[in-house]
């Protein structure tokens, strides 16, 4: 399988990460080389292998539901970047 | 004995009997790290005032006689642990005035036993990397140097490249880690120390930055296997923060140093054997398998016929866990914003400015990877494989107690070698990522110099929550290696 | 008569099927301990794991999952012992992680089925295709700036159940039944509160239009709307511009679209350039997670009679009309005061007076039962005096009447407005012997054949007793006089 430059675009656009057209040889270029190279494991036998999920080594444990958080807007809002009274904000959103 | 040379161990008993303060200890450090760290870059946050300060509190609590096991202990923390009230980075721009309110369990639980935090180290931005070069701060220079080369520099492996290279060089009596792939182990290798990965779910994960979190684990790195016992003992146990941590018992690791090996199976992996395997490092595994024997051990041949696709497996499932935990980077409620338009804009911007080209390349294989059409194809059939892998080291360990292993193919490489193939770069992790992939525990022992006189490191593999037989046969290599070697650039004589 | 709508070319059938999502009764978040309640204070109920802060991690709440299972259990539907957790993945300003936990691939509940009841009496059953757990994002607010939108996290990590139906449905009567059957169900097993104007249930409605005896073809999804009556409006606006698209020769294209009530017309919610691909994989914080069948058990045993049990128990035990009994099922509170009134006395009696003048008062005085001005006790106690003939039907319109002004107890109210009724003969017989007196005329006509003044003499009789006299008695007497 190889990228073709819309699809890095499209992988980007998912990504939210900003590219521009001239980084695009580059990163297809690396890309297609990290996935020729995992391509080898088309070589294993993977027929009946239950993926593995967590390392099996516990089960999921649960909590109460009791209220033991919250209440902490100042430390909610403590790093925001453009934070106006008890919100965060973002560019305006276009419904 | 300078004081930046003691072990934490010997440093824990000269504190109790007053041979020196706590004050005394810790600037000796925080000097080296004055002194060295322009050089080394190993710490993106030197924190000497508040360590003075808990130094001082320290010596109050050694004159009470309410000293605990690592009361006024200066560590590094790796700057992927968040740390209440101090700027905590992951080496990335995106985080570069994070001030987290909150305590990773981790270093909470090494607060809690006394230990003085000098530093926040450096590490791979992410700590996606394996030779600390994509840190946002700056590459570590590795404390090492080549036989009669003093101008190369070195790296000092990756991602806990600040933590490894800051142990090695006297600017902090030991260090915490993380490690997905090899990011303690392959560091500690490098740079001549001692660094343990436990295993999965031994550490709680709450309040370090995640990378991949089905891989992701804190250890211990120190120059001696006896300091791991000791800071391991206070990083492990449960923590019902995260639903991953396990709920078992730790036991006392510092009694596993030195205990007898007799009878003791050590499994010979053949697969390890691989191609690239550099030959001061193949004598270095004999010697060890030699010493093994002489302390008693059964040698044992075994197979782990899937090693070769651990890698490709990693890469595979890291960056599709990576892309997903990353994606609260996003300019809106921490970390860096760069302005734009639409909310679609400034998250781009953000995040394009924010992530280095390693994190983004992995963001973006991730994505890929985890994408329509693909997921079948690539990432469950990683997990599949890993499935597989897992399976190869449980049966083994029906026939044998603990694995030994090289660490990394080679030793140090110099800043600028293998950074024009990511993939030749990933390669360095070739024999730390299959017991990643397991979630099994895995250590690194210094036990020599090779041919240019860097160090080289040997790797053991346990059994699920059995730190202490990697303990055990990790004091034997040691002793029996009496690895003593210092590097060139180091604290003691710094001045 | 099944539902079709008419266009140019012919008749088409609809098809619709229902994703709900239900706001879970709890205390705290899905995965964090922040509190769960409405109305704090702008990011109050949000803690870091909420917030997504570096290294936080989510710890799953146990009552969730019962809810969970309990609902599973009223739908009588199956339940997975082991499921799982996915990360949904995408970006938006009020999912701080970036992806939402949700139950992908192994959700906690499989199929199961909801049986509903038309107008017309039609009893239909509706497949539930699963229930699975999520989290609920935060709220943006668009109009308080003018360049940008706030952020508000209270709600972000807050448990919903999303229950997704089979494309069973097949008018807007039904989508309207589906909906207030599911939310009866989950009122009375206390897992949402079913509030559609708050939000905790909102329907995705997927619409398509086929002709007789066809497959299905492309449908449209009609997001997050609020009211059984939009859902029922949508469906039918959205099936006649579809039927327009594909008479007019076009494709209807698979798209997420949005209800304007306003405009009454649904319109196209993204580009399809931007179309979403979730990237779910199992979220790496979570192991899968195990319930043992004992709980299960033991659940299923602590949940209560369910409405549809309900109403057939009132059908045999209260020999009253299905019509009735689901009336009385409808909610919990209803039923429970019903089932007050009727213990020990005449049940049908009880249900015509729960469902008639208590329901005519309550709508007119705009009251729940729960607080009806007449309580059940109260209720009862009038239907007592009936029944040992203290008071007659007519009288005890006007006790109800003064019940529901004064409070005072039926007990009572006869007792202050000497409204006991008269069986004394005597009285009676003197009364009636007055009436005939005063209209000899019309006593001439009875005995001529005109039958029908007897209603007249009873009326006369009634109202010289100023109505207390026992109606029974008064047509004796008349009879035999007459």
């Amino acid at each position: 399988m190889s990228l073709d430059p819309a699809t890095v675009r499209r992988i980007a656009r998912l990504a939210r990460i900003g590219i521009d057209e001239s980084d695009l040889p580059a990163l297809q270029g690396e890309l297609n080389g990290i996935l020729g190279w995992v391509e080898q494991l088309n070589e294993v036998d993977v027929e009946g292998v239950t993926p593995m999920v967590g390392t099996g080594h516990a089960a999921l444990r649960t909590r109460d539901d009791v209220v033991t958080d919250g209440n902490c807007r100042d430390a909610v809002l403590s790093n925001a970047p453009d934070a106006v009274g008890p919100f965060y904000t973002v560019p305006k959103v276009v419904e | 004995m300078s004081l930046t040379e003691l072990t934490i161990a010997d440093a824990a008993a000269g504190l109790r009997a007053r041979k020196f303060s706590a004050v005394e200890l810790v600037r000796a450090h925080t000097d080296a790290i004055t002194a060295l760290n322009p050089r080394l870059n190993a710490y993106i946050t030197p924190t000497s005032d508040a360590a003075l300060q808990a130094a001082a509190c320290a010596d109050e609590a050694l004159a009470k006689g309410e000293a605990k096991p690592l009361t006024g202990i200066p560590l590094g923390i790796k700057d992927l642990f968040c740390t209440s009230g101090v700027r905590t980075t992951a080496a990335s721009n995106i985080l570069k005035n994070f001030v987290p309110p909150y305590e990773s369990t981790v270093t909470a639980n090494l607060l809690r036993d006394g230990a003085v935090f000098v530093g926040k180290t450096n590490l791979d931005e992410f700590a996606m990397g394996s030779a600390n070069i994509t840190s946002a701060f700056g590459p570590v220079e590795n404390p090492w140097k080549r036989n009669g080369d003093a101008d190369t520099k070195l790296v000092p492996g990756g991602s806990s490249g600040g933590s490894a290279a800051a142990v090695a060089a006297g600017l902090a009596m030991g260090a915490t880690g993380t490690d997905t792939g090899g990011s303690i182990r392959q560091p500690a290798a490098y740079c001549g120390i001692v660094g343990l990965k436990p295993t999965y779910g031994r550490c709680s994960r709450f309040g370090t930055i995640a990378y991949a979190s089905s891989l992701d684990q804190a250890g211990p790195m120190a120059r001696s296997v006896r300091d791991c016992a000791i800071m391991l003992q206070s990083m492990a146990g449960f923590d019902a923060r995260d639903s991953t941590s396990v709920n078992c018992d730790v036991p006392d690791y510092s009694a596993a140093v030195g205990r007898s090996l007799k009878g003791l199976k050590v499994g010979i992996p053949a697969e390890y054997r691989a191609e690239g395997l550099s030959a001061e490092i193949e004598a270095a595994w004999q010697q060890g398998i030699n010493w093994l024997k002489a302390a008693g051990c059964e040698i044992v041949d075994v197979s782990l016929p899937h090693t070769k696709y651990g890698l490709a497996t990693y890469y595979i499932v890291a960056p599709a866990e990576c892309s997903s935990n990353l994606a609260r980077y996003d300019g809106l409620r921490f970390g860096e914003r760069v302005p734009g338009a639409t909310l679609d804009a400034m998250y781009e911007a953000t995040r394009r400015a924010g992530f280095g080209p390693e994190v983004r390349r992995r963001i973006m294989m991730g994505t890929y990877v985890l994408s329509a059409g693909y997921y079948d194809a690539y990432y469950l059939k990683a997990q599949k494989v890993r499935s597989l892998i897992r399976r190869d080291f449980t049966e083994s360990f029906q026939k044998v107690d603990v694995l030994l292993t090289p660490t990394a193919p080679t030793p140090a490489f110099a800043q600028g070698e293998k950074t024009d193939d990511p993939v030749q770069m990933y390669l360095n992790d070739i024999f730390t990522v299959p017991a990643s992939m397991a979630g099994m525990p895995a250590m690194s022992v210094p036990v020599g110099l090779g041919a240019t006189g860097l160090p080289l490191g040997l790797q053991l593999i346990g059994r699920p929550f059995d730190e202490e037989t990697l303990l055990a046969a990790g004091s034997a290599l040691e002793s029996a290696a009496g690895f003593t070697h210092r590097p060139a650039i180091r604290a003691e004589g710094a001045k | 008569m099944s539902y079709t709508l008419e266009g140019k070319t012919g008749t088409w059938e609809i098809v619709v099927g229902l994703e709900v999502h239900a706001q879970v009764i709890s205390h705290s978040k899905l995965f964090s301990g922040a509190s769960a309640s409405y109305g704090g204070e702008p990011n109050t109920h949000v803690s870091l794991v909420d917030a997504g802060f570096p290294g936080m991690l989510p710890v799953l709440n146990q009552e969730c999952v019962a809810q969970a299972i309990r609902t599973g259990l009223g739908l009588r539907a199956r339940i997975n012992l082991e499921s799982r957790f996915d990360r949904k993945n995408y970006f938006y300003a009020d999912l701080p992680t970036g992806y939402q936990i949700s139950q992908f691939t192994h959700p906690i509940v499989g199929e199961g089925t909801v049986e509903i009841e038309l107008g017309d009496g039609t009893v239909r059953h509706i497949g539930i295709t699963r229930l699975h757990m999520e989290q609920d994002a935060g709220k943006s607010m668009h109009d308080q700036d003018p360049t940008r939108s706030f952020i508000d996290l209270n709600r972000a990590g807050v448990a919903l159940m999303e229950i997704v139906s089979e494309p069973d449905i097949r008018s807007p009567e039904e989508a309207g039944a589906y909906l207030r059957k599911l939310r009866q169900i989950l009122r009375y097993l206390g897992t949402c509160d079913g509030n559609m104007e708050e939000g905790s249930m909102r329907a995705d409605v997927n619409v398509s239009v086929r002709r007789a005896g066809e497959p299905f073809r492309t449908r449209c999804e009609i997001k997050n709307v609020n009211s059984i009556r939009y859902v029922m409006h949508a469906i039918e606006v959205e099936a006649t511009r579809q039927i327009e698209v594909w008479e007019g020769g076009g494709e209807v294209d698979q798209e997420t679209r949005l209800f304007d009530p306003s405009r009454n017309e649904t319109r196209s919610l993204r580009s399809k350039e931007d179309a979403h691909d979730y990237r779910y994989f199992p979220d790496p914080d979570l192991l899968p997670l195990v319930v043992e069948q004992a709980w299960v058990d033991e659940l299923e045993r602590a949940l209560p009679e369910l409405p549809d049990d309900k109403r057939d128990r009132f059908i045999k035990q209260y020999g009253i009309p299905r019509y009735d009994a689901s009336v009385l099922v409808a909610e919990q509170a209803i039923a429970d005061y019903y089932e007050e009134v009727a213990r020990g006395r005449d049940a049908r009696l009880a249900a015509n007076w729960v469902t008639g003048d208590l329901f005519g008062a309550l709508n007119r005085t705009g009251r729940s039962i729960q607080d009806s001005p007449i309580s059940a006790q109260a209720l009862g106690g009038m239907l007592d005096l009936m029944a040992d003939k203290t008071i007659n039907g007519k009288i005890a319109k006007e006790v109800f009447e003064d019940m529901l002004e004064t409070g005072d107890s039926a007990a009572d109210i006869v007792e202050r407005k000497g409204l006991k009724q008269v069986t004394d003969t005597g009285a009676i017989d003197a009364a009636v012997a007055d009436v005939l007196a005063r209209n000899a005329d019309k006593v001439e006509e009875y005995r001529g054949g005109k039958d029908r003044l007897f209603g007249f003499f009873v009326g006369q009789v009634m109202k010289a007793m100023a109505g207390k006299a026992n109606p029974a008695i008064v047509n004796e007497a008349l009879k035999k006089v007459l």
